[in-house]
């Protein structure tokens, strides 16, 4: 896969919440990027296993909401179920539409190094480009 | 990123004022409470483009105005007050922000500093051990959905009919711990799911529980009123929200508004963060409902939290509650919309006051402050960063005639949180602190850094601004000495 010797995702800084821009060589590698770095927030996606598996089914009204419910789905999962994400098959994916499998485990507390709680994903400076090589997406968070 | 150098007129030394002319869509004029030095951080963000923003909101009156604590936020600047007719208006989610009565709760002691000083290390123990904090953590309190609703309707009350708290404590709370138009059904199981399990948490980011010593008084009548007797006295801070369950609140009705705002009610604004539907809509009625559910978790949230605190002093200092006088000065909600009266342009009317990183601020004599602080006005709290001080101030007519009532709320991020992280270590921060006398205990230690002093503004000149700009008036100051945060 191209992603894993390219850029994947970047912190960005805003005053009072963090951001993300990820990377991707097609729009569902940025999109699986993205949430890759929103858990790269909360842990250190390394120290995450693969003990678990969640299929997930997001619809939307356009892209940028797309993005927006995607991420807010995972925060959800992680605040209800207290699961860590570090991996993301994303199946198929419309401008309205996503299918992913992702695979993670939950919080272990002596294991996990907790840092930022994630509470949600905003509108705020979000951004989905296409250019030449690829996609780009920025989303800030609330914290 | 770039600096802002677009439109702004000097008013006074406190105010500014961005014309309605700046760019077209605004409905009225930017008004920005801020000394020329702070209005230089201000200018390194865009946080007055944000307030430009705003005053395009169908049905803003007066002004789209900015407390001296302003900064960037999404949609709405935190330090943002907006107010919207009733009539013709609208409401929007952002201009509450996500954390749905995020607001800060002042208790007293009869102690001294001298009393609790060589106690601090346990209480602060105590307190951690005792006060659910941090992230991932689950609160004490097995509530199971039926509960939830009833906490959702009944605000603070409900934790008070569960034996935590006083009838007391509701008197000194902004709307007695309630919002009345609270309907659960309005509420998305998503939101229900993430309320259970962390209502009686104080969570993790910038809220915090502290432990204070008045250092100065300004106002000796007001605060006697307060309980606020001495400089050395012992008060409690507790900083927190609706927790996740607030932020789903947010989440469902923003992407409701999104889709109808433009296709059903025409309106249309430059962010999407700004989405907003008529407030006599169903979907601004829902919303209303909504909030008023978060806002009622919140309240309830605080008090838990306040009577876990009194448990723990009456524990470590072996008193008991009335030998520690331990009482309730006043809770204050931040982020938040309420229906208030306003005469403006000799008309009176009903306005929605979107209060986003804002405190109320009513004067003597208003009709919606306890009986207890009639003749003083409303006590509003200002908690600064965890190194410096908090200030306690009363509302003023003035900020009735111009800021709808309406102050500023803390100290306003100076640095990004990552700029501090990157600046700034946990440990040396904890370090100083310790050296300063303030004893720290949390429950991650790396996300110290974000909340440093250096992150953010210095609250002292914060409140300054709002004093003599007459939209708030000093009544005392305190410093911490013990912090328990998430």
């Amino acid at each position: 896969m191209s992603g894993e010797v390219e850029r994947t995702f970047e912190i960005i800084n805003h005053t009072a919440d963090v951001g993300i821009i990820a990377y991707g060589a097609n729009i569902k590698q940025a999109f699986a990027n993205a949430a890759l770095a929103l858990f790269s927030l909360i842990t250190e996606p390394k120290d995450i296993k693969e003990r678990l598996q969640r299929d997930l089914e997001i619809t939307a009204e356009d892209e940028p909401a797309l993005l927006v419910e995607w991420l807010n789905e995972l925060i959800y999962l992680f605040d209800v179920e207290y699961i860590l994400f570090n991996r993301f098959e994303i199946d198929s994916l419309t401008k309205t539409q996503l299918k992913a499998r992702c695979y993670g485990e939950k919080i272990r507390p002596q294991w996990h190094k907790l840092k930022t709680g994630v509470k949600a994903a905003t509108y705020h400076m979000l951004k989905i480009d296409k250019n030449g090589g690829g996609y780009k997406i920025r989303v800030i968070f609330d914290v | 990123m770039s600096q802002w150098e677009k439109k702004l007129n000097k008013i006074d030394d406190y105010r500014w004022e961005i014309p309605k002319d700046y760019k077209p869509g605004m409905r009225v004029p930017g008004l920005i409470y801020a000394s020329e030095a702070m209005l230089k951080s201000i200018l390194e963000e865009q946080s007055l483009e944000q307030v430009a923003n705003v005053a395009f909101l169908p049905g803003i009156v007066q002004h789209s105005l900015a407390m001296p604590d302003i900064h960037s936020g999404y949609g709405f600047p935190i330090g943002g007050v907006a107010a919207t007719t009733v009539k013709d208006g609208v409401i929007s989610p952002g201009g509450v922000g996500y954390d749905i009565n995020c607001g800060v709760r002042l208790l007293r002691t009869n102690l001294t500093e001298k009393e609790v000083r060589p106690k601090i290390k346990e209480l602060i123990n105590e307190l951690f051990t005792n006060v659910p904090s941090g992230l991932g953590s689950e609160g004490k309190i097995r509530i199971s959905e039926r509960e939830l609703d009833e906490v959702m309707i009944k605000g603070a009350r409900w934790a008070i009919e569960h034996g935590f708290g006083f009838s007391e404590d509701l008197e000194v709370t902004e709307e007695e711990g309630c919002l009345d138009r609270a309907n659960p059904e309005k509420i998305s199981t998503k939101a229900k799911k993430r309320g259970i399990p962390q209502l009686g948490t104080l969570g993790s980011g910038n809220h915090f529980l502290e432990v204070q010593i008045v250092s100065e008084i300004y106002e000796r009548d007001i605060a006697k009123v307060m309980g606020i007797d001495q400089v050395g006295q012992v008060l409690v801070l507790i900083h927190t929200g609706s927790r996740g369950f607030g932020h789903q609140v947010c989440s469902d009705h923003l992407r409701i508004m999104e889709v109808v705002a433009q296709k059903k009610y025409g309106i249309s604004l430059p962010d999407r963060e700004l989405a907003c539907v008529p407030i006599n809509s169903e979907e601004g009625k829902d919303y209303l409902s909504a909030m008023a559910c978060a806002a009622n978790y919140a309240w309830t949230n605080r008090q838990c939290i306040t009577h876990w605190t009194r448990e723990s002093f009456v524990k470590i200092m072996g008193k008991s509650l009335s030998e520690l006088g331990m009482e309730q000065i006043y809770d204050v909600a931040h982020n938040i919309a309420k229906m208030e009266k306003y005469s403006v342009n000799d008309k009176d009317l009903t306005l929605c006051v979107h209060r986003k990183g804002a405190t109320r601020a009513f004067p003597a004599g208003h009709k919606d402050i306890p009986q207890k602080y009639k003749r003083v006005g409303q006590p509003v709290l200002i908690p600064g960063d965890m190194g410096r001080c908090s200030y306690i101030a009363t509302g003023t007519d003035k900020a009735m005639r111009e800021s709808f009532g309406s102050t500023c709320h803390g100290a306003g991020r100076a640095q990004s949180r990552t700029a501090a992280r990157r600046s700034l270590r946990g440990a040396e921060v904890a370090r100083e602190l310790e050296s300063r006398g303030i004893t720290v205990k949390t429950g991650s230690i790396s996300s110290l850094a974000e909340e440093a002093s250096q992150a953010y503004k210095d609250v002292t000149d914060v409140v300054e601004v709002a004093h003599q700009a007459g939209i708030s008036r000093k009544v005392a100051m305190a410093v911490p000495i013990g912090v328990i945060k998430g």
